[in-house]
């Protein structure tokens, strides 16, 4: 537990759900915190009570024994439904309501907190262009939306009343895998933005690495393995369960975790239009390379051959090649690799917009993983 | 007989004089069966919400209505004749008791088929138990129970004309004497008045349960 008591927006002590009819506790004394702001991915096989665990935060399942505490306050010291008003909620079969209008679905909650029209219709408004969702679907129903786009409106209607914490149960695991890649992404630039204190339960490790700053792995019966960071989880697996959840490709996993924005890129052969034909032979010379980059100011213009540059006065009197694979600096090195292989020369070239920032190879990215 | 054979097989200039008569039975037929739809409904709410509330108690609530709903129309008036007369009571008893089975059946299957998910959600946005039930499961049910209500008031529309045997009856009157003076033409009357009735029921409220669910409508035609 590295979130200090006095930070923790969730709190559960030694909770424990056992159902009727059952010997065995689907959770048994459980003890977990989530920091404020902080997004938690709880994660595990099926009977590890990760759901249960979910929905005991906003009371939809009663605890049998043990303390929840949300925002300093004692969950069961107010009517549930109060304390749920206060707490988003989205579920993968999302829930929205068939026969209210799209608008109307996103204002549910504010409706519930008795919010005057105009607020209400601007808040709706405000929350459809957060997802990314058109004005024009405010007026329909949910059954003329696709499941992506009902998938948007669930969380758009989730934080329409701006609750401190958000609970997500298999968000994005109804739609196809494009479209979940897509609202994983949307969603976590979203939260980059708003911060929300957010458990979301997946049974997918790879969605609960990649969404999670801490994955809580658990085990049958609501057992806590590890709770950790997803590259100290991947790096330094608690046991033989954690490492036997995690697969045998944790190293290509760690990949994806690490983003190109955050190493320091090498620069590889590069000049500028400007530069004098020997500049880039030089370059070349450099790092035993045949061709060279391209630049005109921070702008990559493409690559030249090094038998093209001869008899020329300035690089830019040679015309570049385009380079075909190029990177996105935001994007991970998983996703970096596989630009790579796909080109010829095994060199991704990293872009933030149009602006050139790195040369990558395969000997850099092996280099990174150790 | 002879008589009754060289007559037209309607005679239109007996509609025409009897027109006044055509539409007193017109209005006895509606009440009859607007009384007994409503006390039906009533019935049937109150016994689904019942149901709804005690599980257990659904299969014994059905199985009565079914049983009342099997017995034939002209047993159930000739077993109550001796306790509540000839009476409008008498027809409306007998009636509403078979309406129940239908309704009941469908508001509780429409309160039934509201998605789980979407009373999960509701419930973990904050709606109390009473405001999920008005504001949610009520209006998702409507287009079912309605549907019910199409089907008992059908129903009951041509009950109606047995009625006529305890001296109640709507068109079921003319049917009745007409039987007994071996009167096609009214016969007719009865018999055709009584369908057109119970069509224009069924249509009105077929547009009553498309109106109560716009969503329905637009996704019909979205596919």
């Amino acid at each position: 537990m590295t979130a200090g008591s006095a930070d923790a927006m969730i709190r559960l002590v030694d909770v424990t759900k056992t159902y009727p009819g059952s010997e065995r506790p689907a959770v048994g004394g459980l003890s977990l915190e989530v920091g404020r702001g902080e997004f938690v991915t709880l994660v595990g096989p099926s009977g590890c009570g990760k759901t249960t665990i979910l929905k005991m935060i906003n009371r939809i399942i009663e605890p049998t024994s043990g303390e929840i505490w949300v925002g300093g306050v004692e969950a069961t010291e107010q009517p549930a439904h109060e304390l749920r008003r206060s707490i988003g909620y989205v579920i993968q079969q999302i829930g929205l309501f068939p026969h209210r209008t799209i608008g109307q679905n996103i204002a549910t909650v504010p409706e519930l907190l008795g919010w005057d029209k105009q607020r209400m219709r601007a808040r709706v408004e405000e929350m459809a262009e957060l997802v990314g969702l058109d004005r024009s679907y405010l007026d329909r129903y949910p059954s003329e939306l696709s499941g992506g786009q009902q998938q948007r409106v669930g969380v758009a209607r989730a934080l329409a009343a701006d609750p401190p914490v958000l609970l997500m149960d298999e968000p994005f695991g109804a739609v196809d895998p494009i479209v979940r890649s897509r609202l994983q992404t949307e969603f976590l630039a979203l939260q980059a933005e708003l911060k929300k204190t957010v458990v979301f339960v997946t049974h997918d490790i790879d969605e609960a690495i990649r969404m999670g700053d801490r994955v809580a792995l658990l085990n049958i019966g609501g057992v806590l393995e590890q709770f950790d960071t997803p590259d100290r989880i991947l790096s330094h697996p608690a046991n033989d369960f954690v490492a036997g959840f995690l697969g045998d490709d944790r190293g290509i996993k760690r990949l994806s975790l690490i983003r190109l924005d955050s190493l320091e890129l090498p620069q590889g052969p590069v000049v500028d239009v400007s530069d004098d034909p020997a500049v880039a032979n030089r370059a070349m010379d450099e790092n035993e390379w045949d061709w060279v980059a391209v630049l005109d100011g921070k702008r990559l213009l493409g690559w030249v051959w090094r038998h093209e540059l001869e008899g020329v006065e300035r690089v830019g009197d040679a015309e570049p090649h385009p380079f075909r694979v190029t990177v996105d600096c935001r994007a991970s090195l998983r996703e970096a690799l596989d630009a790579i292989v796909n080109t010829r020369n095994n060199v991704g070239v990293v872009l933030s917009g149009d602006e050139y920032r790195g040369m990558l190879t395969v000997d850099f990215l092996t280099r990174e993983l150790h | 007989m002879i008589f009754a054979q060289t007559q037209p097989f309607i005679r239109w200039d007996w509609i025409v004089d009897h027109l006044d008569e055509i539409w007193e039975r017109t209005v006895e037929h509606s009440v009859l069966t607007g009384f007994a739809v409503v006390i039906g409904l009533v019935v049937s709410t109150a016994l689904s919400m019942i149901a709804l509330r005690f599980r257990r108690t659904y299969g014994p609530i059905t199985w009565t209505a079914g049983i009342l709903y099997t017995i034939p129309s002209i047993a159930l008036f000739a077993f109550l004749v001796p306790f509540t007369g000839l009476s409008l009571l008498t027809a409306e008893i007998g009636l509403v008791s078979y309406t129940l089975l239908i309704l009941i059946r469908n508001i509780v299957a429409g309160i039934d088929g509201v998605p789980a998910a979407v009373i999960e959600s509701a419930r973990g946005m904050g709606y109390t138990d009473r405001r999920l039930f008005w504001r949610v499961q009520v209006p998702l049910a409507l287009p079912v129970i309605v549907a019910g209500v199409r089907i008992a008031a059908v129903t009951v529309v041509g009950l109606v004309t047995v009625t006529s045997l305890i001296g109640q009856g709507g068109y079921g009157a003319f049917i009745l004497r007409g039987l007994r003076r071996t009167f096609a033409t009214e016969i007719l009357v009865g018999t055709v008045m009584s369908v057109v009735f119970a069509v224009l029921i069924d249509l009105v409220l077929l547009w009553l349960q498309r109106r109560l669910a716009p969503w329905q409508r637009r996704q019909a035609r979205a596919s």
